[in-house]
């Protein structure tokens, strides 16, 4: 590195250089867009674009099906927030995503500290550290049928039950009104918390020892030092991620379609299933744009707490 | 040494005891049901839910894996899916090289409201796409193509990749390109030659990225594609799932088959996985 060079900052350059700007050929002043045109036309072409269509289709009528749809303004929103069905499948993406979320962080946290006790030698650290992250390889469509196998009337969890005793005679966890929701929540929180006990590992590791040798200092234990050290520590990566985590957890579809198809009579429909039930079940597709904008408007209320954060994490 | 009263070893030494207990008590149940897939795509069909079950039995065999790997229907499952996922890789990666360069390395008046929407449209839930994308891919003849997964991928991930590169570019100081600019270095020569060389992690984190979410992409596989020569593991395996009587031995040994390219990549490139993904989910 040339260390002896004191290059100026990007804001206290000398006056002269906006000037030199100014005076660039075009050719060079276009170039930054013509680079990163693909770019620009792909997210426009196929983000905003499809978004634009999915809004517009909400506020017509028979879309799709129909070659001449009439404008209808408001009136499919009030239709869909009036059907029962909705707020059902509105209910249950709630349970199911406030279930993942807080399991995953209690889950993500317990792990992460028991992986980075110092008790611990090298060798089982990293052979756990494998085997926890397991669940994470597996995508959704894998992690389904591998559920299904387990929870089986006659699969290895109803066995392992009944032969202790917890049960009488099997369940058939995910076809049963009662247990259906419990079941795929339980599926979702084995898929999804390694990701929350890598990011919280990483985040361990940035947590001050010496804050750890003051506590001990002042005589407190470990369960003291963990509230006092630890979770202020790692508050700002928990919201973070509890947020991602919402994000995705809310957007859930293969699991839930291949695993319950949001049955058993609609126990386990998500917004996501109900969705894509309206258009490519019933070919309802303006009431499924109806329904998808909503999705979008909830999860872009979730993701501006998600960018402020950040914003406020990049400030201190 | 001495100063330590037998009370406090035997606490460490409970506290020791206590710590590995919970270790395998996770250890269960995060491996466990991975240790029964491995265990069902080696057993008999009829022997899959055999009383009591036994986690490898006599039916042991790799005839489950040569059924998945002598049918044709399901080779091309994995054709499919290797045809997309590279392509997607290599597009993805190109493309946000150069965006991440530009954002990294230039100023012009969009740039903040161009950054704005790259970041923001990673929030958008895909079901909320799938509507407009159907008509969009039948309206341009990409439905059940290659090209039209192939594009659907590369516009879902491009958003994240652009900013792991920008971030990357970021994070190489800006005296390497500028004394190459001082010699007469073009810009595309500076990206191609001096920083590309130098960004190989940052490269390796993104394609890794890219290649695992079209790899395990299910909805837009399963919605925009139709006949059996053009779809993918994830969807194949539900086809599998839903054929004639369950064959939970086929099914398992096609998930395994198909979850190794992920596995693979994880276990090579272990360090950038995560380094990658847990500072793109914390700070991007």
């Amino acid at each position: 590195m040339t260390t002896s060079l004191v290059k100026p900052g990007r804001d206290q350059r000398p006056a002269s250089v906006p000037d030199r700007h100014h005076h660039r050929p075009i050719r060079q002043r276009l170039e930054p867009y013509l680079l990163i045109s693909p770019t620009v036309l792909l997210i426009l072409a196929l983000m905003v674009v499809p978004i634009v269509i999915v809004i517009v289709y909400s506020l017509m009528d028979n879309v799709v099906t129909d070659p001449s749809p009439k404008f209808v303004g408001a009136a499919n929103y009030l239709a869909i927030l009036t059907k029962p069905a909705f707020w059902a499948a509105a209910g249950n993406t709630l349970i199911f995503t406030v279930g993942s979320v807080a399991a995953h962080m209690v889950i993500g946290v317990l792990f992460a500290l028991m992986l980075n006790s110092k008790t611990m030698a090298r060798v089982p650290r990293a052979i756990f550290r494998a085997i926890y992250i397991l669940p994470w390889i597996f995508t959704a469509s894998v992690v389904a049928v591998l559920w299904r196998l387990l929870l089986d009337p006659s699969g290895v969890i109803n066995y392992l039950l009944t032969s202790v005793g917890v049960l009488h005679e099997a369940v058939p966890w995910l076809a049963t009104e009662a247990t259906a929701l419990l079941a795929v929540t339980v599926i979702n929180i084995w898929s999804g918390y390694p990701f929350f006990m890598i990011s919280l590992l990483a985040g361990l590791q940035g947590v001050p020892s010496d804050l750890y040798e003051a506590a001990k200092m002042d005589g407190a234990g470990p369960f003291r030092r963990f509230v006092s050290v630890t979770l202020p520590g790692l508050k700002p990566i928990l919201y973070s991620m509890a947020l991602l985590d919402m994000l995705w957890t809310t957007q859930q579809f293969t699991l839930i379609w291949a695993t319950t198809g949001g049955g058993p009579l609609g126990r386990t429909e998500m917004l996501s299933t109900f969705t894509y039930k309206l258009a490519f079940n019933s070919y309802e597709f303006s009431m499924a744009s109806t329904s998808a904008v909503i999705v979008l408007a909830a999860s872009l209320v979730v993701a501006i707490f998600y960018v402020r954060r950040q914003r406020k994490e990049a400030q201190r | 040494m001495s100063s330590f009263s037998s009370s406090a070893v035997r606490r460490r030494v409970t506290a020791r005891i206590g710590l590995y207990i919970g270790l395998t008590l996770g250890a269960v149940f995060a491996g466990f049901p991975v240790l029964w897939m491995l265990s069902s795509s080696f057993k008999a069909n009829s022997n899959i839910f055999a009383y009591p079950p036994k986690l490898f039995d006599s039916s042991f065999s790799l005839a489950p894996y040569m059924a998945v790997l002598s049918n044709p229907v399901e080779i091309g499952y994995f054709v499919n899916s290797y045809i997309i996922a590279l392509s997607v890789t290599a597009v993805t990666l190109l493309v946000a090289l150069i965006t991440g360069y530009v954002f990294s390395r230039y100023e012009f008046p969009l740039k903040r409201i161009i950054n704005v929407v790259i970041i923001g449209v990673q929030a958008v839930p895909p079901i909320t796409l799938l509507i407009p994308f159907f008509g969009i891919m039948v309206g341009l003849k990409l439905y059940n193509t290659y090209q039209g997964l192939i594009i659907t991928y590369v516009v879902f991930t491009l958003p994240y990749a652009v900013i792991m590169m920008t971030a990357y570019f970021d994070s190489l100081p800006k005296e390497l390109d500028e004394a190459a600019k001082v010699d007469g270095a073009s810009s595309q020569s500076i990206l191609w030659r001096i920083l590309v060389p130098v960004s190989v992690p940052g490269m390796v984190s993104v394609g890794l990225y890219t290649f695992m979410i079209s790899w395990n992409e299910y909805l837009f596989a399963l919605t925009l594609t139709q006949t059996d020569d053009r779809r993918t593991v994830p969807v194949g395996i539900q086809l599998l799932m839903g054929q004639n009587n369950y064959l939970w031995n086929e099914v398992m040994a096609m998930s395994i088959l198909g979850s190794i390219p992920v596995l693979v990549l994880f276990l090579i490139f272990q360090r950038y996985f995560i380094g990658g993904l847990a500072a793109g989910a914390v700070k991007s």
